[in-house]
C-alpha cells in the first residue's frame, strides 16, 4: 500500500515535468507539423540557465531566500524563450516553404550546436555540476508512510499553474486564436488577417519559455545537473515527445494527459515489472496505443484528401 | 574515395534495359568484385588509416543507400535504422562466435582470402541481414495504420526497444563456460553494455566493396523498376498511387524489408571490423539520425546523393577531428546551412549522371 | 593540417601554462598519442583523464623529459563511439607515428582502439577501463587501475566484514558496462563470503529519478546497498533515497570518486562508503604533490579519472626511461616490468595479466571529504 501510494506520488511528479516538456513539442507540432528535435536542449539550457544565475547570486554558498525561485525562474524562462525566438528567426524561418524533412534535419543540427557549445570550457563546461537548494528539501506532509517533499509539490504547483495559464492563452486569448487558426491553416488564417510569422514566433518563444521551467524544476528536484552533451537530456525529451504523441500531438489538454500517462506508465512498470526494461515501457505503450488510436489519444483523426 | 561513385556510375553504363540478357546483368557485379579485389590490394599500400576510413566509408554508404529505399523512395519516414544494424551485427556475430567455436574449436580468425572463415562471416552476414529483414517487415506492418511522423516514432520506438534488449544480455561465454553452455544461454550471453567484443574480426575491404557493389545494384535496378515506380508514386501520392492499382501497404512493408536486409548487412560489417566493438549505446537513435541526415543531404531519392553524403559525412568529422570541441559546432553548422542553402540535397531527386541533362519529374 | 587555422583550437585544451612548449621544444620529441572522449556524453570522463594526462607531461618535461627529449601528446577526440576510437588509434600510429598510446575510460573503447594498438604492435595503457577482456587483447596492452573481479571483490569484503552486512541490494546503471561489470563481480563475491543480495534493481544512463527502485530497495531492508555507478548519478540516487526514508549507508567504486558528489550529495552522502585507489587524505608525497598542482593549474580537485590519467603517462614515461629503446616490443617490455612504482593511485607493480596490481583503499565520506577506513590487499 506504500509502495502503491509513493510510486503513485513520484510518477504524477516526474508526470508533470514530462507534460510540461510535451506541451513545446505539441505547440510546435501543431503549428508547423515537425518535431522540433530542439527543444529537449532547450530545456537543459533552461536547467542550465537557472544554475548560472542561482550560482551568480552566491546561493551555492549562502542560503537562498525565499523569493529565490521567484526570481530564477522568470529569469530562466526569458532567457530561454529568446533563444527560442532566435532559433526560429535564424534556423527554422528560411525553412518554411521547404520539406519538412528538411526542418527536421535543421532541428537536428540545431540540437547538436546548442549541446556542444554548452560543453564548451568557457560555457558551462563537461562537469555536471550540483543546483543550489532554492527550495527547503524537506517533507511537507506525510501520508500513510509516504513522505511528501516541499519540492514534489512545487514541481506539480508550479507545472499545473503553467499549463492552466497556456490552456488560458491558448482557448481564451485573440492570440491563443490566431494560433489556432495558424494551426489549421497557415493560408487561411494569413488571408483573414492573421500575421502568421508573428504567431509562430509566439509559439516558439511560449514552448521555450515552458521549457525553460521545465528545466528549473527539473533541476530542483533532481540536483546533480548533468553536462550538456549528456544523452540522458536528449534521451528525456524523446520521453516527453512520445507522452506528446500518446496524448495527441498537436493538442494541448493531450500533452499534459500524455505526460502523466508516461510518467505513471514508467514508474510502475519500474516499481512492479522490472526496472530493467524501463526505458522500453514508454516506448511499448507509444506502439500500443498508435496501433490503437493512430493519432494518439486525443487527437483528431485527419482525413486525408487528393 | 570517388570509388563507389565511380561504381555506380560504371553500373549504369553497363545496366541493361530489364529483361536484357543474363550474363550482361551480371556485369556490373562482376565489375564491383574487380574493383573490391583491387581495392582490398592497393589501399593498404596508401596507408591501414585510409583502409579502416574506406571501411567505415562503406558501411555507411550501404546505410545510406538502403535507408534511402524507405526515406527516399518511398517516401515513409524511418528513424530506426541503427536498430536493423544493431540486429544483424548481433546475428551474423552469433553465428561467426558460436560457428567458429562449433567448426574449429576457436574464435580465431581464419586469416586465409575467401577462406572457411570468411565464408562463415558472408553467411552470417547474409542471415543476420534476413532476420533484420524480419524485422523489417514487423515495422513496416503498422504503415497499414500509420502515417509520416506517426510511422517514424514506431521505428524510433523500434530502434530503442531493440537496444534496451541487447543491453539486458549478459557477459559473452568463454573458454569452459562456452563449451557447458545451453543454447539459451548461449543466445542471452552478448556481453550487455559492455558490448560483444568476442567476435571474430572477419571484415576487409573487399567484402564491405562487394556488399556496397550488391546494395547499389539493387538500390539502382530498383529505382527503374516497375517495383521502383510504385515506390516512387507512393512517396509522391500515397491516394493517386492507390487509386492506379498500387498495393500501398505491400509496397511499403517490402519497401521496409528491403532496406532492413542491407541495414542488416551493414550491422555485420560493422561488428567484424577491428576498431570496433558491437555494443548497444553506440548504434541508438543518434547512429539512426547520423543516416537520415546523410540520405537528406544528398536527395531524396538519389542514390548516387546518398552515396556522395554518406561519403562526405564519413570523411568530414575526420578532417575536423583535430579541433575536438568545436568539431560538433562545426559539424552542426554546416548541416544547418546546407539545409538552409540546399533544400533539395546535393542531387535532388535525381542522379549523378542525370545532372547535365532535363529536369526528371 | 587541412585546416590549420581551426587546429590551433586544439592549444586550448592543452594544459593552460605548459601548453606552449611541447612539440616545439627543439624539433626532437617523443609523440605519444591520447584518444578520449572529448565531446557527447562521455566528455565528462575523456576531459578529466586528459587533464590528469597533461599535468604528467608538463611535470616530466619541466624535469627534462626522457632520454634528453620532450614529451608530447597527440590527442585524439573519439566522441565516445568505437568506431571512432578505433579510427582515432590507427590515424594516430599509422598517420602521426605515435610510440605508445593512452587512452579511454569506458572498455568498450579501450578494447577497439586496444585491438589495433595490439596489431600494430604499439603499446597502449588504458588509465580506466575496468573489464578483464581489455588487457587480454594481447601483450601490448596494460592498464593502471583495478579489474572489476578485485574491486568487485574489495566491496563484498569490506561489506561483510567491516560492516557486518549480511544482507546487500545492488542499484546498477544497466547501460554502462563499467557498472554491470562490478554489480556481477560484487555479487559473486558477496554470496561467497556468505551474504545474500536481496534485491538488484537496475537503471539506465537517461534516468534521473531512481524512486521506484529504492522503494523496492526499501522494502526489502537490506544492510547495505552497493550502488557502482559514476558520480554523475549517485548524487541524485542517494538524495532520494534519504528522501524515501533509507537510512542505510551506501557503498560504491572508484567512479564516486570526485568533489562534484559531496557538492551534490550534501548531508545525504555522509556515512556512505566507496572503494578507491587512494584517498586525497593520503600524506604520501605523489598524493599531495599531484592534488596540490591539479589545483594550481585547473582550480578544482582532481577527480579519480585525472589522477588515472596522470599515472598512465608517469608509467608511460617511466618505462621509456628504462627501456633500452623506444621501440614498441621494448616499450612494453620495461611498462611490464613496473615494479612498486609510487603512482597517485597507489604503489603500482604491473602484474602478469598486464594489470595493475595494487591495494584498494575504502573512504567514508565524512563532512564532505573522502576519509580514509581501511585497506584491502590484492589476493589473488
Amino acid at each position: 500500500m506504500t509502495k502503491l501510494l509513493q510510486t503513485l506520488v513520484d510518477g504524477i511528479s516526474v508526470g508533470s515535468l514530462y507534460a510540461l516538456i510535451a506541451l513545446g513539442y505539441t505547440m510546435v507540432y501543431g503549428i508547423l507539423s515537425f518535431i522540433n528535435f530542439a527543444h529537449s536542449d532547450v530545456f537543459m539550457l533552461g536547467a542550465w540557465f537557472s544554475f548560472v544565475i542561482s550560482r551568480a547570486f552566491g546561493w551555492a554558498e549562502v542560503a537562498p531566500p525565499a523569493w529565490s525561485i521567484a526570481l530564477v525562474l522568470p529569469a530562466s524562462m526569458v532567457l530561454c524563450a529568446t533563444l527560442g525566438f532566435t532559433i526560429e528567426r535564424l534556423a527554422y524561418r528560411p525553412l518554411r516553404a521547404a520539406p519538412r524533412l528538411n526542418v527536421l534535419i535543421t532541428a537536428i543540427g540545431v540540437s547538436l550546436l546548442l549541446e556542444n557549445t554548452g560543453a564548451l570550457p568557457f560555457l558551462f563546461g563537461t562537469q555536471p555540476q550540483s543546483m543550489p537548494r532554492l527550495i527547503a528539501d524537506r517533507p511537507l506532509a506525510t501520508i500513510a508512510g509516504v513522505n511528501i517533499n516541499v519540492v514534489d509539490v512545487v514541481v506539480v504547483v508550479v507545472a499545473v499553474a503553467l499549463m492552466m495559464a497556456l490552456q488560458w492563452l491558448v482557448f481564451g486569448t485573440k492570440l491563443g486564436r490566431a494560433m489556432r487558426a495558424v494551426s489549421f491553416s497557415d493560408k487561411i488564417a494569413a488571408l483573414m488577417g492573421v500575421n502568421v510569422n508573428l504567431v509562430i514566433s509566439f509559439t516558439f518563444v511560449v514552448g521555450s519559455a515552458l521549457a525553460a521551467a521545465a528545466g528549473l524544476l527539473y533541476a530542483l528536484k533532481y540536483p546533480g545537473v548533468k553536462q550538456p552533451a549528456d544523452a540522458s537530456w536528449v534521451l528525456l525529451g524523446l520521453k516527453a515527445f512520445c507522452a506528446a504523441v500518446v496524448g495527441g500531438i498537436g493538442n494541448v489538454r493531450g500533452a499534459m494527459l500524455g505526460g502523466l500517462l508516461i510518467g505513471l506508465v514508467e514508474l510502475f512498470g519500474a516499481a512492479y515489472v522490472s526496472t530493467t526494461l524501463r526505458d522500453a515501457y514508454v516506448f511499448l505503450v507509444l506502439i500500443a496505443v498508435l496501433l490503437g488510436r493512430p493519432t494518439g489519444i486525443l487527437g483528431r483523426a485527419a482525413v486525408e484528401k487528393v | 574515395m570517388a570509388r563507389p561513385t565511380d561504381m555506380a556510375d560504371a553500373a549504369r553504363r553497363l545496366s541493361p534495359p530489364l529483361g536484357g540478357s543474363i550474363p550482361r546483368s551480371l556485369l556490373p557485379l562482376i565489375l564491383g568484385v574487380i574493383i573490391a579485389v583491387l581495392g582490398q590490394l592497393l589501399v593498404p599500400a596508401v596507408g591501414d588509416f585510409y583502409y579502416t576510413l574506406f571501411i567505415n566509408i562503406g558501411i555507411n554508404v550501404i546505410l545510406a543507400v538502403s535507408l534511402n529505399i524507405v526515406n527516399g523512395l518511398t517516401g515513409q519516414f524511418s528513424i530506426g535504422h541503427a536498430g536493423f544494424m544493431l540486429v544483424g551485427g548481433y546475428v551474423a556475430g552469433i553465428i561467426t562466435y558460436y560457428g567458429s567455436y562449433a567448426l574449429w574449436g576457436s574464435t580465431k580468425v581464419i586469416e586465409v582470402f575467401l577462406g572457411p572463415g570468411e565464408w562463415l562471416f558472408v553467411a552470417g552476414s547474409v542471415v543476420g541481414g534476413l532476420v533484420a529483414a524480419a524485422c523489417g517487415y514487423l515495422v513496416g506492418l503498422p504503415s497499414l495504420r500509420l502515417r509520416g511522423d506517426y510511422l517514424a516514432i514506431v521505428t524510433l520506438g523500434f530502434g530503442e526497444i531493440v537496444r534496451v534488449l541487447f543491453q539486458l544480455t549478459t557477459p559473452v561465454l568463454k573458454g569452459d563456460d562456452l563449451a557447458a553452455a545451453s543454447l539459451g544461454q548461449k543466445l542471452t550471453s552478448l556481453g550487455g553494455a559492455q558490448g560483444f567484443g568476442a567476435i571474430p574480426r572477419y571484415t576487409t575491404l573487399f567484402w564491405v566493396l562487394v556488399f556496397v557493389t550488391l546494395s547499389l545494384l539493387v538500390a539502382i535496378r530498383l529505382k527503374r523498376s516497375t517495383y521502383g515506380r510504385a515506390f516512387l508514386a507512393i512517396r509522391e501520392n500515397e491516394i493517386a498511387a492507390e487509386a492506379m492499382g498500387v498495393n500501398t501497404t505491400q509496397t511499403k512493408v517490402r519497401a521496409f524489408v528491403l532496406s532492413a536486409f542491407f541495414a542488416g548487412i551493414a550491422g555485420s560489417l560493422f561488428a567484424h571490423q577491428l576498431a570496433t566493438n558491437l555494443n548497444p549505446r553506440e548504434l541508438g537513435f543518434q547512429k539512426s539520425f547520423d543516416v537520415v541526415i546523410m540520405v537528406v543531404l544528398g536527395g531524396m531519392g538519389s542514390v548516387s546523393g546518398a552515396v556522395v553524403a554518406a561519403v562526405l559525412l564519413t570523411i568530414l568529422p575526420e578532417l575536423l577531428r583535430e579541433v575536438s570541441g568545436y568539431r560538433m559546432i562545426a559539424y552542426a553548422f554546416l548541416l544547418i546551412v546546407m539545409m538552409i542553402l540546399r533544400p533539395q540535397g546535393i542531387f535532388g531527386v535525381r542522379e549523378l549522371w542525370e545532372l547535365g541533362g532535363k529536369k526528371k519529374s | 593540417m587541412l585546416f590549420p587555422v581551426l587546429a590551433g583550437g586544439c592549444d586550448r585544451m592543452r594544459g593552460q601554462k605548459g601548453g606552449e612548449e611541447e612539440g616545439k621544444g627543439g624539433g626532437e620529441t617523443i609523440l605519444v598519442g591520447e584518444f578520449g572522449s572529448f565531446t557527447g556524453s562521455e566528455a565528462t570522463f575523456g576531459q578529466s583523464t586528459h587533464n590528469g594526462l597533461m599535468l604528467a607531461v608538463k611535470e616530466i618535461n619541466a624535469a627534462g623529459g626522457v632520454k634528453g627529449k620532450k614529451i608530447e601528446v597527440k590527442w585524439l577526440d573519439d566522441a565516445g563511439k568505437t568506431q571512432e576510437a578505433g579510427l582515432a588509434v590507427t590515424r594516430l600510429i599509422t598517420e602521426n607515428k605515435v610510440i605508445a598510446v593512452i587512452g579511454e575510460v569506458a572498455s568498450s573503447l579501450s578494447l577497439a582502439g586496444g585491438r589495433v594498438a595490439q596489431q600494430k604492435g604499439v603499446p597502449m595503457i588504458s588509465p580506466s577501463s575496468t573489464n578483464p577482456d581489455v588487457t587480454d587483447l594481447g601483450d601490448m596492452i596494460f592498464r593502471v587501475c583495478f579489474i572489476d573481479p578485485f574491486q568487485g571483490y574489495v566491496g563484498a569484503k569490506f561489506a561483510r566484514e567491516n560492516l557486518k552486512a549480511q544482507k546487500a541490494a545492488i542499484l546498477y546503471d544497466q547501460a554502462q558496462a563499467y557498472s554491470q561489470g562490478l554489480r556481477e563481480e560484487f555479487r559473486k563475491s558477496f554470496v561467497k563470503l556468505g551474504g545474500e543480495i536481496v534485491t538488484e534493481q537496475a537503471y539506465s544512463g537517461g534516468d534521473s529519478d531512481f524512486s521506484a527502485q529504492l522503494t523496492t530497495i526499501r522494502d526489502h531492508k537490506p544492510d547495505v546497498i552497493y550502488l557502482p555507478g559514476y558520480y554523475t548519478d549517485v548524487g541524485n540516487t542517494v538524495l532520494q533515497a534519504r528522501k524515501l526514508g533509507i537510512t542505510q549507508p551506501f557503498l560504491g567504486g572508484d567512479g564516486w570518486d570526485s568533489a562534484q558528489l559531496a557538492k551534490i550529495g550534501g548531508a545525504s552522502i555522509e556515512g556512505s562508503f566507496y572503494s578507491n585507489h587512494y584517498s586525497h587524505e593520503e600524506t604520501r608525497p605523489a598524493v599531495q604533490n599531484f592534488v596540490k598542482k591539479y589545483k594550481e593549474d585547473y582550480g578544482a580537485v582532481p577527480d579519480g579519472l585525472a589522477a588515472l590519467g596522470y599515472d598512465a603517462m608517469m608509467i608511460m614515461a617511466d618505462a621509456m626511461k628504462r627501456s633500452p629503446s623506444l621501440s614498441g616490443k621494448d616499450l612494453a617490455k620495461a611498462i611490464s616490468e613496473t615494479k612498486n612504482f609510487s603512482a597517485v593511485t597507489g604503489i603500482i607493480t604491473i602484474d602478469e595479466h598486464r594489470n595493475a596490481r595494487k591495494p584498494a583503499v575504502v573512504v567514508v565520506m565524512k563532512g564532505g571529504v573522502p576519509t580514509y577506513v581501511t585497506t584491502i590487499e590484492p589476493t589473488k
